[in-house]
Formats: C-alpha cells, sequence, structure tokens
C-alpha cells in the first residue's frame, strides 16, 4: 500500500542539519494497522507527515500504490489526500467557526461532492460516531472525546484507504482513548490502513505491528517483536488482574 | 456547503479584527464618491453657467487684451467684418449665433457713454444677461441640453421686445438702463449720437455691466459714424458648450489666423476652481485608500493567514490544494471589497447630497455610475492587497504548520 525506501529527512536548525528520519525502509501493506512508538523528538509525526505526502524527503522514496509521491506535483499530492488519506490530529483540528456537521463537510466540499450528498454523508457519519444530536454544535460546545469523534467522522468523509493518525488519544482520558482505539480497530477491521503514532504503549499493543522509532532509525525487527510481545503480555496482566 | 460558506463563517467569527481594514476602505471610497459626486454637479454648473452667458466665445483683433467679458469689444484695434462672412460660410459645427459689434466713444448730455453698432437679431440672441431679465430669448439650439437640477431655466422672450429687436432700423437705438436715466431718455422718445438723430426704440433693463451706459445701433450706422469702413472690435459667438469641450475654439482659431479666439472661462473661474480642487482631492484620496487601506488589509491578511496556519495545514491534510488556499483569501479579499465599496458609495452619496451646496454652492443628486466605480476599485485594492498574503497561506508548508502547534 505506501513504502518508505530508504529515506532521509533533514531540516535546517541554524544552519545546521538535524536528522529527524534516516534512511528509513517500511512497507505497510494494505488492511496493516502500525502504531509507530518512539521518545518526543525520535521523527515520528515527521514519519506521519511524509507517508500523508505533506513533507518531501530530503533522500529516498515514498510510494504510494505505484506512485512515487514526492515525483508527483503538489496538487497531485493534495488530490491523493483527498480521495485516499483521512487524517486524525492529538489536537482534533477542528475549525473554531464550523460546526459539527459542516467540519466533516471539508472534505467532501474540497473534493467537489454536491451539497445534498454532503450534508447525507456528514450526517450519516456523525452518527456513526454517536454524535446525531451534536450536528449543530461548534467545537467549543462540545467535549474533548466529543470533538475527536467529529474529527474521526471528519477523516472518514471521503473514505480514505489509509489512516494517518498523530496522537489520536494523547488529550483524551482513558476512557475516551479506549473508545476511540476500539473505532480505530473497527476501521482497520474493514479494511482500512493505518499508521498511528502513540507515546501511549498499552494503545500500541492494540496494532498489529509496533514499530519502535529512536533517533530517526526504526529499530531492527527482533527488538520491536520483543517490544510487541511485552507489550501484549502487560495487557495480558492487565486483564487477568481485572478478572 | 460551499467554499464561500466557509470564507463567510470566518468572515463573521473574526470580524472584529475585520472592522479597521473594513472601515480604511468604506471611508476612502465615501470620499472619494462624494468628491466625484459633487464635482459632476459642480462641472454641470460650469457648463451651464457658460451656456446661459450666451455668448461664450469672443473673436477680437490678435493684440486685444482681455479684462471684463462686457467690455470686450471696447478694443481699439479693429479687424474686418468679412471675418463674420468666414465663419458662417464654415462647416464649422456648434455655431450657434455670431454677433459682430463695433464700439465707439460718444459724448451726450456732456457724459460720455459707448456706441455699439450690433447685428440686431444675432446681438440680442447673444445676449443671455438679458435673457435673464426675462426680455429675450436665448438660442433654442443651445444651451438648453444642460440641466442643473434647482438652477431655474431662463424664462422665454416677450413678443413686443422680439419684434423691436427684429425691426431695429438704421436710426434706431437701444439705450442702457445707465444712458437712458443720465440723459432723461424715453422709449418714443430721440437723441443725439456724432451729430445724428436717432429714435430710442426701447431702454434696456439694468444689468449692472457696463451695457448699462451704451448705446445699441445698428451696426452698418456706427461703421458709417465711425468712418473707419466695414470693420468691427469683436464677434461674439454663442458656441455649444460640448463642441466647445471638443475644440471649437482651436477651429476658429485656424480658420481665423489673425485673430485671437478666447472662451469665457473667467467668469466660471471659481467654479472650474473648485472642480480642479475636487479633481485633486479625489487623486489624494485615491492615493490614500490605494496606500493607507490596501497597507491595512495586507497588514490584516498577513495576520489572519499567520493565526490561521494551523487551519490552513489542517484544509492542507484534508486535500485541499494551494488554490484552493488561495481563492479562500481572495473570495474574502472580494467580499471585503464589494461591502466596502456599497458601503463607501452610499455614505459617499449622502455625505456629497449633504455638503454639495456648501462645498461647491450646487445641488447634488445621487447617481448610480459611482456605485460600479467605487465597487471596482475597493475590490481591486482589497485583491491586489490580499494577493501577497494569499500566495503566502497558499505556500505554507502544511507539515511545519500542523507541528508547531
Amino acid at each position: 500500500m505506501i513504502a518508505l525506501q530508504s529515506v532521509t529527512k533533514q531540516f535546517q536548525h541554524r544552519g545546521n542539519a538535524v536528522t529527524a528520519l534516516a534512511g528509513v525502509s517500511l512497507e505497510i501493506a494494505k488492511g496493516d494497522f502500525v502504531a509507530v512508538i518512539g521518545p518526543s523528538g525520535s521523527g515520528k509525526s515527521t514519519l506521519l507527515h511524509l507517508l500523508g505526502g505533506m513533507l518531501s524527503p530530503t533522500a529516498g522514496k515514498v510510494r504510494f500504490g505505484s506512485d512515487s509521491l514526492y515525483d508527483l506535483s503538489s496538487d497531485q499530492r493534495s488530490a491523493i489526500r483527498r480521495h485516499k488519506i483521512g487524517f486524525v490530529f492529538q489536537t482534533f483540528n477542528l475549525v473554531p467557526y464550523l460546526t459539527a456537521l459542516e467540519n466533516v463537510q471539508v472534505p467532501l466540499v474540497l473534493a467537489g461532492v454536491g451539497e445534498e450528498e454532503q450534508k447525507r454523508r456528514a450526517e450519516s457519519l456523525l452518527g456513526r460516531v454517536g454524535l446525531s444530536d451534536r450536528l449543530d454544535h461548534k467545537p467549543s460546545e462540545l467535549s474533548v472525546g466529543q470533538q475527536q469523534r467529529v474529527a474521526l467522522a471528519r477523516m472518514l468523509a471521503n473514505e480514505p484507504a489509509l489512516i494517518l493518525a498523530d496522537e489520536p488519544t494523547g488529550n483524551l482520558d482513558p476512557e475516551t482513548s479506549a473508545g476511540i482505539m476500539e473505532f480505530l480497530g473497527e476501521l482497520n477491521d474493514e479494511g482500512r490502513t493505518i499508521a498511528m503514532v502513540t507515546h501511549d504503549l498499552r494503545l500500541a499493543g492494540r496494532a498489529k505491528r509496533v514499530l519502535r522509532l529512536v533517533n530517526g532509525s526504526i529499530q531492527p525487527d527482533r527488538q520491536a517483536r520483543s517490544l510487541s510481545a511485552a507489550i501484549a503480555s502487560t495487557e495480558q496482566a492487565k486483564a487477568v488482574s481485572t478478572n | 456547503m460551499k467554499l464561500q460558506t466557509l470564507v463567510w463563517r470566518e468572515i463573521f467569527e473574526r470580524k472584529n479584527q475585520l472592522a479597521t481594514s473594513f472601515l480604511a476602505i468604506l471611508l476612502g471610497v465615501s470620499v472619494i464618491v462624494a468628491m466625484k459626486n459633487i464635482t459632476f454637479y459642480s462641472e454641470k454648473a460650469v457648463a451651464y453657467q457658460l451656456d446661459a452667458l450666451g455668448a461664450n466665445i469672443l473673436v477680437l483683433p490678435k493684440a486685444a487684451s482681455l479684462q471684463d467679458y462686457y467690455s470686450a469689444d471696447l478694443q481699439k484695434d479693429l479687424f474686418p467684418e468679412d471675418y463674420v462672412k468666414r465663419l458662417t460660410s464654415s462647416d464649422l459645427q456648434g455655431l450657434d449665433n455670431l454677433s459682430p459689434k463695433l464700439s465707439i466713444p460718444v459724448e451726450a448730455g456732456g457724459r460720455r457713454f459707448i456706441l455699439t453698432g450690433i447685428l440686431p437679431k444675432n446681438e440680442f440672441q447673444a445676449k443671455a444677461a438679458w435673457q435673464m431679465a426675462g426680455l429675450f430669448s436665448r438660442p433654442a439650439e443651445c444651451g438648453m441640453a444642460v440641466t442643473v437640477p434647482g438652477l431655474v431655466t431662463p424664462a422665454k422672450e416677450t413678443l413686443v421686445r422680439k419684434r423691436v429687436i427684429q425691426t431695429l432700423a438704421t436710426n434706431e437705438v437701444l439705450v442702457g438702463a445707465d444712458m437712458a436715466a443720465a440723459l432723461k431718455l424715453t422709449e418714443g422718445g430721440t437723441m443725439q449720437l456724432l451729430g445724428r438723430a436717432f429714435t430710442v426704440t426701447a431702454i434696456l433693463p439694468q444689468t449692472g455691466t457696463v451695457d448699462d451706459g451704451r448705446a445699441f445701433a445698428h451696426l452698418h450706422t456706427v461703421q458709417q459714424l465711425a468712418g473707419k469702413g466695414a470693420v468691427v472690435n469683436a464677434i461674439e459667438v454663442v458656441g455649444c458648450c460640448q463642441q466647445i469641450s471638443e475644440g471649437l475654439v482651436q477651429k476658429i482659431n485656424q480658420l481665423l489666423p489673425e485673430a485671437k479666439v478666447v472662451t469665457i472661462t473667467q467668469i466660471v473661474d471659481t467654479q472650474i476652481k473648485t472642480n480642479r480642487m475636487m479633481s485633486r482631492l479625489s487623486l489624494l484620496f485615491l492615493t490614500i485608500i490605494v496606500l493607507v487601506g490596501g497597507a491595512s488589509i495586507a497588514n490584516y491578511m498577513f495576520a489572519n493567514v499567520f493565526e490561521r496556519r494551523r487551519e490552513i495545514g489542517t484544509l492542507m491534510a484534508l486535500g485541499a490544494g494551494s488554490a484552493v488556499v488561495l481563492r479562500m483569501f481572495l473570495l474574502k479579499a472580494v467580499w471585503l471589497g464589494l461591502a466596502g465599496g456599497v458601503g463607501g458609495y452610499v455614505l459617499g452619496t449622502g455625505l456629497a447630497a449633504i455638503l454639495g451646496p456648501s462645498l461647491a454652492g450646487v445641488p447634488v443628486l445621487p447617481m448610480l455610475a459611482p456605485l460600479f466605480w467605487a465597487v471596482g476599485v475597493a475590490v481591486a485594492v482589497c485583491v491586489a492587497a490580499t494577493y501577497l498574503p494569499a500566495c503566502r497561506a497558499a505556500r505554507l508548508d502544511p507539515s511545519a504548520a500542523l507541528q508547531e502547534l
């Protein structure tokens, strides 16, 4: 579905080159659910933006299907984001002056969907995330959990094949986080590919694969597997103690 | 929902921040509209006054100086009466009437007066100052095209006066009010001028000009008395204002290169000065609106782009291309310009109607044309001032915008 081939990303900071990603190669197959964990500044968000066609690599290629993403024009990459990629942000990034319904309509407006269809699909998606009674509420009139659900509905508006989630539960309480993760799991079960950046090891355990990013490099498979196993055993232990 | 809905919502969400820029455009446009409106009516008033003056072009000897319109024919230098024929036989458009005149000094009752020879019908048709007194008609072909609301159109001629003028014989005179009073003349009486007896056909009403001290006789009689042959001092020409503005004076000059051809603009000099001042002020305010209004809008838009970079980044992440972002900001500029233009037109028209009479001495009525002008200027200024900030928004790095917040 999407692959990074020896991708390096460097930023210039006060004349010095700072390496955010160093020769990262990664393949995410269709239907995969990948969690990327790592300390702050390890390059997680950079990786996600590279996957989303929003940040060109200093070296290497990012392939989306058969396309080399950064060999396409900016408008072509926008079109791919519009139709095939859905973003979820830690801070939700809802447009503050639009209602919940209108926020969900935004991707549909950008995709040129007719007004009637926009409204119908937005209402249906907000119904799916349990916000049918909050259609006309502005973000400031919603709880943070509700705001993230609006953001999820917005992300789904154009039926994306790839979901890129940047700390989707970072601002949420554990209960709401669990609900969001469950929803992402459902979306993955529907066949959508998900790449999620998170600090939360427990949530990362819900992914099919966990990648650890340290100093701009993905740790060897062996380490990542042991990490996945560790997370899984922690989850199991928690489940036993709860029962 | 449309992209425009998004633009509208954002405008109303942050309307207070937009208020200063809107006010700059509104006030700038309103002042320009007010001035354009007043200038338009003031220019009409100039045209009206030129027409009302009757003879608005003078053909004088080359060496003549022009001090006063009403004494313009009192020149020592002479030129052939034949010039009249050259004018009448030409194909010049806009010559509605010609009035050749020869003036000579005369003494009567121990006082000095002026005896002016005229070709009667022409002369009196050209003398609008008398028409204003309700005595003679203005030329039917000229002047009446210019109407200024609030100004009274001159009354029609009296039939008696018209008959007198048309039948002015070689031994008849028309006497100005002051001269008649000084010499105790009455209509139907007689008087001696340069040893020749004249019948006083009419006493002219007071005009407040040098004409009040004149006697008017037939041109050819005066030429005989002067003994200088078929010559004149001046030819008064009634030219239509439209043709004057299209270069009638220059055309007469080409036809009569030996003569001096002038228009009587000093009569309406104040009005013309007011118009010039208005034009200059309009230009000044146009500059102000472009600089101050434009700078204010550009400043606001740059701040707006900065404030909305996360929103722009999000929209780009959702698939908005740079063209969509550019369009969003330019649409906002268009709406700002439309509102400022229409508001400025309404306010400016109101100001013109209130201030016009005191500023330019003319009544001012609403006009539709400045609406298009106002909207065009306001939208152009807003779009031009927004273009750079909009380009910056369109070039925004979505990744950086999303990560820095």
